[in-house]
C-alpha cells in the first residue's frame, strides 16, 4: 500500500502536448477514478504511472519514491487492461502465478496466494483452463486475480469493464469495489462511464483535453461542478445550460425572454453568464409562482421518472433545448406548457467566457 | 444457409481445374512415376537398353558407404542451415521490431538477399572466401586462421552452410517479423508489469506465442536445405572436397548426370521423396502437439 502523487505531470508526443500538467495526491488506500471523454488522456496518464509511457515533464511518486526513471517492474504496481492481456498459452493458474514465480516465491506460497485469490473471485473451477476457454466476465476476473495475488502497492485499471455487457458490468463494478475495500490497496481507475466513476470513486478526477478540470469526491463534483465541462459530463441527463445575464430579480436569456429566478447565486454578477440547472432539480410549480414555463416537445417515460424535453416558453424559438426530470406519476404530454421552479440552492452559475464556476 | 455460387454447366468446374491439374501431372506425377520406374531398371553401359532388376539398385545403395555418408552430410548440413537461418532471422526480427525510426529501410535491406538467385549467392560467397583472392579470406588469414575450403571438408561445409543460411534468412525474417507484430503489445506490457525482464519476456511470452510461425518455418527450412540448396553446392564446391559437401540432392545429380548411373540416381530420388515425406509427417505429428495456437 502506498500514496501516489503527481506533480505537474506532462506528456508530449512529438510537438503536441496531450497532458497539460496534472497534479494529484492520492492517499493510502484511496480509490481514485479518472473519468473523461474519449481521447482526453486518461490512459496516457495511467500508463505514465505504470511506467509504460515516458513522462515528459513533472514527477510521479509512488510510496514517497520518485518513479520517473524506474521500469514498470520496479514500481510495485499491478495493472488490469481493457483487453485483459491474459497470456493465451498459459492456464489460469499460471497466468496468476506468473508474477509470483518471477518474484521467486516458493511453490507453496504461490499455490496458497493463487488459491486465495481464486476463492475470492470464484475462479477455482477454472484454474486449469486456458483463457480462450473462459467467458468475458471470467477473463476479467482472472485479470483481476493476476493483479491481486501480487499484493502490489497500487492497482491501476484501464477501463476494465468496457468489454462486458451491461448487466455483468454492474456486477463486476460491485465486485471490484468490494475487493478493493477488503484489501485496501490504493487504486487508480480509468473509465469514460460516469456511473462507474460515481459509484466506485472515493475521489474523482474529471479530465478534459489533457487537463484535470476537477478533483473531488463524487458528491462534491455533482453538487459543485467546477466548470461547465464537468457540469455537462457528470449527471444524466446532462445539466441544462442557459446563456444570459443577471438582470434585476431575474435572468435575461440570450435566446430571448426572461425567467424570474429566485436563486441567490445570481446576485452581484453583471457579465455574461451560464445558468446551470440539473433536470432533476426542477419541480412542477404547483401552487407556487412558476419561475418559467417549459413548452414540451417530447416526453420519455422511464417508469420511475418522466423526462420532459422542450424549450423555455417565451424564448423566441432559438432558446436552448431543456430537459426536466419529473416523477413517474407526472402527467405530461407533448405540447404542454409546464410551469416549473428550480429547487432552492441547486442552481449553478458559470462565467460564460471561461466556463468557470462563480 | 451458406450461399454458394453454382454452375449450371457441368463441364466448367473441370475446365477451370485443368491447368492446375495439368501442371501437377506434367511436372510432378509424371516425373515421379518415371523415377520410380527408372529406379527398377539397370541401363547397359552404352545406354542402349535397360534391364529390369527389381530392387537391386536400392540394395546396392544401402551397401554403399558413400551413399550412407551422404545421409549424414545432409543431416549435418540441414541441421546447421536451419538452425543458423532461423536463429539469425529471429534475432534480426526481434531487433527490427523495436526499431522506430527508419523501419522501412531496415526491412528492405534485410529482405534483399531473398531476391538473389542461389547460384549467384554461391558464387558471391565463393569469391569472398576464396583462399587466394577472397576479401574475407584475406582478413581471416591475417587473423591467423588457417582457411582452406578447397581442401578442408569442414571448412567447405561451413562455407556452404553459411551461404545457404544467409540466403534463407530474409524469408524467415519476414515471417518472424509478421509473427512478432501480431503479438498484442498489452501482453508484453502486462509481463513487464508482472516483473519480467526483457529476456524472460522473450522466453516465456514472445517465443511461445511465435511457435506456430517457428514450426511452419522449421518445415519450410528443412525442405529448403534438402532440395533448394543444389545451386549453392553446385557453384561453390561441386560436392567436394572429396564427398564432404555432397548432400543427397547433389548426389542424385552427380551420380545420374555426371556418373551416368541413371538407375541408382532414380533410386536415390525415390528415397529422397520418401525421406522428406516422412520428415514432414513426423514434424506435424510430434512437434505440432507442442505448439500453442
Ligand atoms: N503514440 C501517440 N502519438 C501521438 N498521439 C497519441 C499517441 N498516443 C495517444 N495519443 C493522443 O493522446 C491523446 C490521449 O490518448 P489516450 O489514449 O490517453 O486517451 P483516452 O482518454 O484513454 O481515450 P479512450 O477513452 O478513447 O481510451 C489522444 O488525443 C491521442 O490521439
Ligand atoms: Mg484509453
Amino acid at each position: 500500500m502506498a500514496t501516489i502523487s503527481l506533480r505537474d505531470v506532462r506528456k508530449n508526443y512529438g510537438n503536441t502536448e496531450v497532458i497539460h500538467g496534472v497534479s494529484l495526491d492520492v492517499a493510502d488506500g484511496e480509490f481514485i477514478v479518472i473519468v473523461g471523454p474519449s481521447g482526453c488522456g486518461k490512459s496516457t496518464l495511467l500508463r505514465m504511472v505504470a511506467g509504460l509511457e515516458r513522462i515528459t515533464g513533472g514527477t510521479i511518486e509512488i510510496g514517497g519514491r520518485v518513479v520517473n526513471e524506474l521500469e514498470p517492474r520496479e514500481r510495485d504496481i499491478a495493472m488490469v487492461f481493457q483487453n485483459y492481456a491474459l497470456y493465451p498459452h498459459m492456464s489460469v493458474f499460471d497466468n496468476m502465478a506468473y508474477g509470483l514465480k518471477i518474484a521467486g516465491k516458493s511453490k507453496a506460497e504461490i499455490r496458497e496466494r493463487v488459491d486465495k485469490a481464486a476463492t475470492m473471485l470464484q475462479l477455482e473451477p477454472y484454474l486449469a483452463r486456458k483463457p480462450r476457454a473462459l467467458s468475458g466476465g471470467q477473463r476479467q476476473r482472472v485479470a483481476m486475480g493476476r493483479a491481486l495475488v501480487r499484493d502490489p502497492s497500487a492497482f491501476l485499471f484501464d477501463e476494465p469493464l468496457s468489454n462486458l455487457d451491461a448487466k455483468l458490468r454492474v456486477q463486476m463494478r460491485l465486485e471490484i469495489k468490494q475487493m478493493q475495500q477488503s484489501v485496501g490497496t490504493t487504486s487508480l481507475y480509468v473509465t469514460h462511464d460516469q456511473v462507474e466513476a460515481m459509484t466506485l470513486a472515493d475521489r474523482l478526477v474529471v479530465m478534459n483535453a489533457g487537463v484535470a478540470e476537477q478533483i473531488d469526491t463524487p458528491m462534491e463534483v455533482y453538487r459543485k461542478p467546477a466548470t461547465t465541462f464537468v457540469a455537462g459530463f457528470i449527471g444524466s441527463p446532462a445539466m441544462n445550460m442557459l446563456r444570459g445575464a443577471a438582470n434585476g430579480t431575474g435572468f435575461a436569456l440570450d435566446g430571448g425572454g426572461r425567467i424570474a429566478v429566485r436563486a441567490d447565486e445570481l446576485a452581484g454578477h453583471d457579465r455574461p453568464l451560464l445558468l446551470g440547472v440539473r433536470p432533476e432539480h426542477l419541480v412542477l410549480a404547483g401552487d407556487r409562482d412558476p419561475e418559467f414555463e417549459l413548452s414540451v416537445i417530447a416526453v420519455e417515460t422511464l417508469g420511475a421518472d418522466t423526462l420532459a424535453h422542450g424549450r423555455l416558453a417565451g424564448a423566441n424559438g432559438t432558446g436552448d433545448a431543456f430537459v426536466a426530470r419529473l416523477p413517474g406519476s407526472a402527467r405530461v404530454s407533448a405540447g404542454d406548457r409546464l410551469p416549473l421552479v428550480i429547487e432552492p440552492g441547486t442552481a449553478h452559475v458559470f462565467d460564460a467566457e471561461s466556463g468557470q464556476r462563480l | 444457409m451458406e450461399k454458394r455460387v453454382t454452375f449450371d454447366n457441368r463441364l466448367l468446374p473441370y475446365l477451370l481445374l485443368t491447368p492446375q491439374l495439368l501442371v501437377t501431372i506434367v511436372f510432378f506425377f509424371w516425373p515421379a512415376a518415371q523415377a520410380l520406374y527408372q529406379s527398377l531398371l539397370l541401363p547397359d553401359p552404352f545406354g542402349l537398353g535397360a534391364r529390369f532388376v527389381w530392387f537391386s539398385n536400392f540394395e546396392y545403395l544401402f551397401g554403399d558407404s558413400y551413399y550412407l555418408q551422404s545421409f549424414i552430410t545432409t543431416a549435418v548440413f540441414s541441421f546447421f542451415v536451419t538452425l543458423a537461418s532461423m536463429s539469425f532471422a529471429l534475432l534480426f526480427a526481434v531487433l527490427a521490431d523495436q526499431v522506430i525510426k527508419g523501419e522501412g529501410a531496415y526491412k528492405t535491406l534485410l529482405i534483399w538477399p531473398y531476391a538473389v538467385a542461389p547460384a549467384v549467392a554461391g558464387v558471391m560467397w565463393l569469391f569472398m572466401f576464396q583462399p587466394s583472392i577472397g576479401v574475407l579470406a584475406f582478413y581471416m588469414k591475417k587473423a591467423g586462421i588457417h582457411w582452406d575450403p578447397l581442401l578442408n571438408g569442414t571448412h567447405a561445409m561451413t562455407l556452404v552452410v553459411a551461404a545457404a543460411a544467409w540466403k534463407q534468412i530474409s524469408y524467415n525474417f519476414l515471417f518472424f517479423l509478421a509473427g512478432l507484430q501480431a503479438i498484442p503489445k498489452s501482453l508484453i506490457e502486462a509481463a513487464a508489469i508482472d516483473g519480467a525482464g526483457r529476456w524472460h519476456r522473450f522466453r516465456t511470452i514472445i517465443f511461445p506465442l511465435l511457435s506456430p510461425t517457428t514450426f511452419f518455418l522449421l518445415v519450410v527450412n528443412i525442405v529448403y536445405a534438402f532440395f533448394e540448396t543444389f545451386g549453392i553446392i553446385h557453384t561453390m564446391t561441386l560436392g567436394g572436397p572429396g564427398q564432404s559437401t555432397t548432400i543427397l540432392v547433389y548426389k542424385v545429380y552427380a551420380d545420374g548426370f555426371v556418373g551416368q548411373d541413371l538407375g541408382s540416381s532414380a533410386a536415390q530420388s525415390v528415397i529422397l521423396m520418401v525421406v522428406v515425406g516422412l520428415l514432414t509427417v513426423i514434424q506435424f505429428r510430434y512437434i505440432e502437439r507442442r505448439v500453442h495456437y
